[in-house]
């Protein structure tokens, strides 16, 4: 009969749009992940979250403009339970785009254990985040320091000539986390 | 009128008795019944059942918020667990209450409106609904564990739901899970239901604007549920397995999660309201007996909406510290959104223009809904404005804003569908006189409730904090009131609905003289199965919205 035809066509209807729906559902799935290196991506692009350079840069600015200065911060701070005195020893530095700059850090484990951190570094206002390049960094490599050891870590870098001209101060602000687990 | 109705219902027994694969006559009885059910009526009601306990549930939990928030200083509840109400509420409110409320106005009421036997999928509809109760089971049960439930807000921003998290995290995860499994496959057999199952002659265009909103929906879902469930899995190997997504150390970054999780939370927001819309476009046009004004328009306003959802997930992050230009076009793509909703909002009202209103309780919500869902909608606005939601940000103003929508909004618009077609699903008339209590009761308590929130807000009172400054004392005891007296009006539809499936005047097969759609050719209640044979095409023009 026509309605038993009928109602096997809607069957195969149905399972076709089935598929097709759940095909959809996994694709999203997919999507969602894939949104992970995209927004890498998207940040490196637009310096969207102040993320810096991971690796070192090579210096190559065209010289240095004497007519501008740009006034670098930095600050420090300690993700939650890292017992280390972690500290600039200079807060902060004047410097013309293009020149070349030197600054130390300082950090102290406090604690009664042998620990590897690792510092973060955001630069904020965060779009000038691709005009700051870092030539050495000790955030570029684990920090390991034994109980009660202390070290003066080094930082290069250079701000770019290109920097937009409304900024004129930014800041570099370090996160240092307790990383000793998943280094082991 | 009742001669057709007549010849409908043995039209169909007759049919019934000479098909095949149909167990016409031979449910099964008692908790089988419910347990194996396939036919859509059954799981409609199961899942509208389950979402009034979840309501109440949820409620409760809000009545202890409201009751520790009484007074300043700490009274009842510790911090701690101050932040698992908060969290659980939102939680069970959201994919509890609304969401499976609505699935089950999805499948009460799409395959009688389309003409179709049943869902497409009804095996399936089946496992979507019974898997629900083991989800909030998990969550609920997290109460009673050592860690205690979930403390980190129901947007579980990382690192408060991975590297802080009390140790839920796990039952949360798959409490979510579950929950967007069950969405997932409901969504899926709305989908197949209206794109395979509509009678023969019902185009899309002629699709009442309730099944509309509700294929357009189920689209948000199927899109955005699985985004969710990718989001949760990376919160769940964050927590437990050592990957490093959101957590900076090793690489990831937590303003990540926001951007993940709202891009599944705004069209979440969407879900939650546009088969409210259709709920609405549908009583409306009855109770003012006139054709729905702009059907078209409704049609593709839905859609845009829709579509802008997707493109506005930002506007909840404003204050994360956004490039001037994002924080541009998120704003502006927000403001967008006010066009299409604006085009809904006229379109009501040019539909009550100049008809023969009467004010049944389906109606009275339906114009509650029109007027609060509008100042709702309001407040959105301003929070779009992102200079000024720096101000707004967290604040108890984003608190009235989102109850606005979604309780006087989304819960109203269930209460008004629940009404309408309660002699439908039940064939007797509700107590009017009982209904009209539990609308004022609502009505006045709701205001009393959530209005005085704004001025919090705007005063500077945080959201998920359970003690404030002083000089929000008096304000905070008024909205408890209203807290309080909003939560036990909710007691009286509970007493309405009971009454009415005990009995009642018998309802005529269509109760409202101004109502158009198929569900009203059929008898009341509801029959069994419906439309085993297709409706006939003057069936279908009849039920067109088109008011030309």
């Amino acid at each position: 009969m026509t309605t038993e035809d009928n109602s096997t066509n809607t069957n195969t209807n149905n399972n076709k749009t089935l598929k097709k729906l759940l095909l959809v559902v996994l694709a999203m799935f997919g999507f969602g992940f894939a949104l992970v290196p995209l927004y890498d991506v998207f940040c490196d692009i637009t310096g969207l979250n102040g993320k810096t350079n991971t690796s070192a840069a090579i210096y190559d600015a065209n010289g240095v403009d004497k007519s501008r200065t740009v006034r670098v911060q930095f600050i420090t701070r300690n993700a939650q339970g890292v017992p280390w005195k972690f500290e600039p020893i200079v807060n902060e530095v004047d410097v013309h785009p293009g020149e070349m700059q030197f600054v130390s850090f300082y950090a102290k484990n406090n604690g009664t254990h042998d620990i590897v951190g690792q510092a973060v570094p955001s630069v904020s206002p965060g779009q000038a985040a691709n005009y700051f390049h870092k030539i050495e960094c000790f955030c570029f490599t684990h920090q390991p320091l034994g109980a009660g050891m202390d070290v003066e870590m080094s930082l290069q870098f250079y701000v770019d000539l290109e920097l937009p001209a409304d900024i004129k101060t930014l800041t570099l602000s370090y996160t240092l986390y307790d990383i000793t687990e998943k280094s082991s | 009128m009742s001669t057709n109705v007549i010849d409908q219902t043995s039209h169909e027994e007759h049919q019934a008795e000479h098909s095949s694969d149909d167990h016409h006559e031979h449910k099964m009885t008692g908790i089988k019944r419910w347990l194996y059910t396939t036919n859509h009526k059954d799981i409609g009601t199961l899942y509208l059942w389950f979402s009034f306990i979840m309501l109440l549930t949820g409620g409760a939990l809000a009545m202890v918020i409201r009751a520790e928030l009484f007074q300043p200083g700490l009274q009842i509840v510790e911090p701690d667990f101050f932040n698992q109400l908060t969290t659980v509420h939102g939680l069970i409110m959201v994919f509890g209450a609304i969401m499976p409320a609505f699935t089950g106005f999805a499948n009460w009421m799409l395959p009688m409106m389309v003409g179709a036997p049943d869902m497409a999928l009804p095996r399936m509809n089946n496992w979507s609904f019974w898997i629900l109760p083991f989800a909030f089971g998990i969550l609920l049960s997290s109460f009673f564990m050592e860690s205690g439930a979930p403390n980190f807000g129901w947007t579980f921003y990382a690192p408060l739901s991975t590297t802080y998290s009390n140790g839920s995290t796990a039952f949360f995860v798959f409490a979510v899970h579950i929950m967007g499994i069950s969405s997932i496959m409901g969504a899926i057999n709305i989908v197949v239901t209206i794109m395979n199952m509509r009678a023969p002659g019902m185009t899309y265009m002629k699709m009442p604007l309730f099944v509309w909103t509700f294929f357009i929906t189920a689209y948000l879902l199927i899109a955005v549920m699985p985004v969710l469930a990718g989001v949760v899995t990376m919160v769940l190997t964050d927590t437990y397995f050592g990957t490093s997504f959101f957590n900076a150390a090793g690489g990831g970054d937590p303003v990540m999660f926001q951007h993940i999780f709202w891009f599944f939370g705004h069209p979440e927001v969407y879900i939650m309201i546009l088969p409210a819309f259709g709920i609405v476009s549908t009583i409306i046009p009855a109770f003012s007996r006139k054709k729905l004004f702009g059907y078209s328009s409704m049609v593709y306003a839905t859609s845009s909406i829709a579509l802008l959802s997707f493109i506005v997930w930002a506007h909840h992050m404003f204050t994360t510290g956004m490039p001037l230009f994002g924080e541009l076009f998120f704003m502006y793509c927000t403001m967008l959104i006010a066009v299409p909703t604006g085009v809904k909002v006229f379109n009501w009202v040019a539909t009550m223009w100049r008809g023969s209103l009467s004010f049944e309780t389906p109606m009275l919500f339906s114009i509650a809904f029109v007027i609060l869902f509008t100042i709702g909608g309001f407040s959105g606005l301003m929070l779009a404005m992102t200079p000024v939601d720096f101000q707004y940000h967290d604040t108890y103003f984003v608190v009235a804003h989102f109850h606005y929508v979604l309780v006087t909004g989304s819960l109203f618009s269930l209460y008004a569908g629940a009404y309408y077609w309660l002699p439908k699903w039940t064939g007797n008339m509700y107590n009017d006189a009982l209904s009209k209590w539990h609308f004022w009761c609502s009505l006045i308590s709701v205001n009393l409730l959530f209005f005085p929130m704004h001025f919090l807000g705007l005063a500077g009172m945080p959201r998920r904090i359970p003690d404030y400054a002083l000089q929000f004392a008096d304000f905070n005891k008024w909205v408890s009131i209203g807290g309080f007296a909003f939560g036990l009006s909710q007691l009286i539809f509970l007493a309405v609905v009971i009454k009415c499936i005990r009995g009642g005047e018998k309802a005529p097969a269509k109760p409202w003289d101004g109502a158009i759609g198929l569900e009203w050719t059929v008898a009341s209640p509801a029959p069994y199965h419906t439309f085993s044979t297709p409706p006939p095409q003057s069936d279908i023009d009849n039920a067109d919205q088109h008011s030309h």
